[in-house]
């Protein structure tokens, strides 16, 4: 018996079918529920209200994160943000009422929801992952199904473990060769963006393929499934491998023994099949590309450092026109400015696109033996407890603090603004997150996203500075 | 959910593209635990004046401000509505602002589902027609646009004329107002039975289960 080729997200899809009604979306199966305190407090009232159970608490994983002021162990406890701290506590009690484990703001294991899941094993290749927060595409990376929903869809998944959902379209891009030094996974992925456009992928899950991509690490390719939402696609993936696995074993929720092996197994069924069709393929070549730094107020307006914000002439229709002269008002900039000649007040390093360990380690290579400009204002946010630990018995934090950037306690912190740590209005910062929305990082302030590197470089100089020029001059006597 | 028909109303002209949820309701509103109450804080940043204390003046350039378009129950924006942080709360401040449906060439996955849960209809015109109706809701404001969503049809007393697709299970549901969780659970034998099997797959077990 032939049988079609698959890719690896049909395969995903097809072991989780509970139903398929005729003329109505699938049903499809949750394996992994992820909860925090901002998406959940209505969908818990809705279950109460109508007398509902969580179906499957073991299946269920809640921390706290956006709200979580990240200045010290004794603000997190005591947050003076009354509503806040109110959302906090819902989770709390909400927790303890319906059973889910709760991994409390001093909790070793809390983090940023989208670094606990792989930090914790709970997040694994073949399983399909939902979370009331967009950038739940980031465990795509593992080679899961893993998307975004709202607090109707937080609800749904609590009392029937299911979500009715309509089969995405398949997109596969290819990412070939050796990246240039200097360029990141946080590079490729705004690169792709660019070229595709924040509605780019809408309707589609992207599979992330090639040798750049396969040569990443765990982290790198995280990064680049959390920013697929800002290509507007349903989720991302890559297809588990080797250092999938190594990734994954002997993490607390990780099988073991027996089960370890069958699981890998298992795992080694997922990549896509030999001549199996996608909807759409891009094919991107990895020495093209340069690191780059956005300049507007949408993820996909962005330059290469050597570039120049764009002109008018650039724009490829009337309603990137009108967006690219709203973008040149709020961001303060002028169309031909050089990149590098942009001076910042805040560097933010973190968030679940950039605020693992890797991303420290990358920062902190180039700080090493310098200091931040004067005026600049620094800080590095680890994206959760495990990364703070590891980063403090490998001494970055010490090579962060004397080189004048503040260290912090684990949050999403000032990716949203949700908390104490927010831009005043005008600030200009270079920023590892993810959106560079109007008034995300707080009103009126203005955000570049950048790669750790290129973050750490721009904190040094106080401009967006070419890391490939300044490690082979002023980085050179690291 | 209300259930949803035929919609006739004079609309609001957002002539942008890539309009994000952090537009349509800031952070800072994300933190209340209710579920209502949101409509007051749409599109916040750009309908107050941010100078002001409180920041309780608002900006009378901004179209939702302006006293004709007062009470309309249809928004028309460009490409890409939506997009960004999957917060339901642009739902429910968008619904509870007195909207009833978007109009626009397309909407972000996220935000095309969650308009969806609370009663909003969504319809997608190609960029010529949305742009024809900006132009009439501009000029006249007081401009009335008919959505048919049993018919699929945006209607204009100036003759305008246009189709829109939609899932017709999305349709059924909103035509009839009905409420997911009832529905999935009508395959609630389906449901047992898969888990029974899919519990052996322990591979797929969030925490660890040791064969």
């Amino acid at each position: 018996m032939s049988t079609t080729p698959k890719t690896l997200f049909e395969k995903v899809w097809q072991q989780h079918i509970v139903a398929e009604p005729q003329g109505e979306p699938t049903i499809l199966y949750i394996d992994l529920h992820l909860v925090h305190e901002v998406t959940s407090p209505q969908a818990f009232d809705g279950l109460r209200m109508a007398g509902r159970k969580i179906r499957r608490p073991d299946r269920t994983i809640a921390t706290v994160d956006h709200n979580v002021p990240t200045t010290s162990a004794y603000d997190r406890l005591h947050i003076v943000d009354q509503v806040s701290a109110a959302q906090v506590n819902a989770l709390r009690k909400n927790c303890a009422e319906f059973g889910v484990e709760f991994f409390d703001v001093q909790d070793s294991s809390q983090g940023i929801v989208h670094m606990i899941g792989p930090e914790l094993g709970a997040t694994k290749p073949g399983m399909t992952i939902v979370c009331g927060d967009s950038h739940t595409s980031t465990h795509g990376a593992f080679g899961a199904l893993a998307f975004g929903i709202g607090t109707s869809e937080v609800e749904h998944v609590m009392a029937t473990q299911t979500l009715p959902q309509s089969k995405p379209k398949t997109f596969r891009i290819t990412v070939d060769g050796e990246l240039p030094f200097g360029v990141t996974a946080k590079d490729i992925i705004l690169d792709i963006i660019g070229k595709i456009g924040t509605d780019g992928a809408t309707g589609h899950v992207i599979e992330y393929s090639g040798s750049a991509i396969r040569s990443l690490s765990m982290e790198g390719r995280m990064t680049i499934c959390n920013m697929s939402i800002e290509a507007g696609a349903r989720a991302g993936m890559i297809a588990p491998d080797e250092t999938t696995f190594a990734y994954l074993m002997g993490r607390r929720f990780s099988p073991t023994g027996k089960a370890w092996d069958e699981a890998i197994a298992h795992w080694k069924t997922l990549p896509t099949d030999e001549g199996a069709v996608f909807d759409r393929e891009l094919h991107i070549d990895a020495a093209t590309l340069a690191p780059a730094v956005t300049w507007g107020t949408s993820p996909g307006m962005h330059a290469t450092i050597d570039g120049t914000v764009p002109s008018l002439d650039d724009a490829k229709t009337e309603a990137d026109r009108k967006s690219f002269e709203r973008a040149y008002e709020y961001m303060d900039l002028k169309p031909g400015t050089p990149m590098e000649e942009i001076k910042i007040d805040t560097v933010f390093l973190g968030s679940c696109t950039n605020g693992r360990i890797e991303d420290l380690r990358a920062a902190a290579a180039i700080v090493k033996g310098h200091h931040i400009a004067t005026k600049i204002r620094a800080m590095v946010v680890p994206g959760s407890q495990a990364v703070k630990r590891q980063a403090e018995e490998e001494g970055l934090d010490e090579v962060f603090k004397s080189a004048g950037f503040e260290w912090r306690e684990p949050g999403c912190s000032m990716c949203l603004g949700m908390n104490p740590d927010i831009l005043q209005p005008g600030e200009r910062c270079a920023s590892t997150s993810n959106r560079n929305f109007e008034g995300r990082q707080g009103r009126g302030g203005r955000t570049h996203l950048v790669s750790p590197e290129m973050a750490a470089v721009a904190a040094i100089t106080g401009h967006f500075t070419d890391i490939r020029k300044w490690k082979q001059t002023e980085g050179a006597k690291n | 959910m209300e259930p949803i028909n035929i919609i006739t109303s004079k609309a609001v002209p957002l002539p942008l593209p890539n309009i994000d949820t952090d537009q349509i309701i800031p952070k800072q509103f994300l933190k209340r635990i209710e579920r209502t109450g949101y409509g007051e804080f749409l599109f916040f940043d750009w309908r107050y004046d941010l100078d002001t204390p409180d920041h309780v003046e608002e900006r009378k350039d901004f179209v939702l401000n302006k006293s004709e378009y007062k009470g309309a129950e249809i928004l028309i924006a460009e490409k890409n509505f939506g997009c960004g942080s999957s917060r339901e709360h642009a739902a429910w401040a968008i619904n509870q602002y007195g909207f009833r449906a978007v109009i626009a060439p397309t909407f972000a996955d996220i935000f095309f589902s969650n308009a969806g849960k609370n009663g909003i209809v969504l319809a997608r015109l190609t960029e010529e027609e949305v742009q024809t109706l900006i132009e009439r809701c501009t000029k006249n404001p007081e401009h009335k646009i008919t959505i048919n969503l049993e018919k699929q049809t945006v209607t204009d007393e100036l003759g305008f004329n246009a189709t829109f697709e939609i899932d017709p299970f999305r349709k059924y549901c909103l035509l009839n107002g009905l409420d997911d969780i009832g529905l999935t659970l009508r395959h609630e034998e389906s449901l047992d039975k898969f888990e029974e099997k899919h519990n052996k797959d322990f591979w797929s077990a969030p925490k660890a289960v040791t064969a």
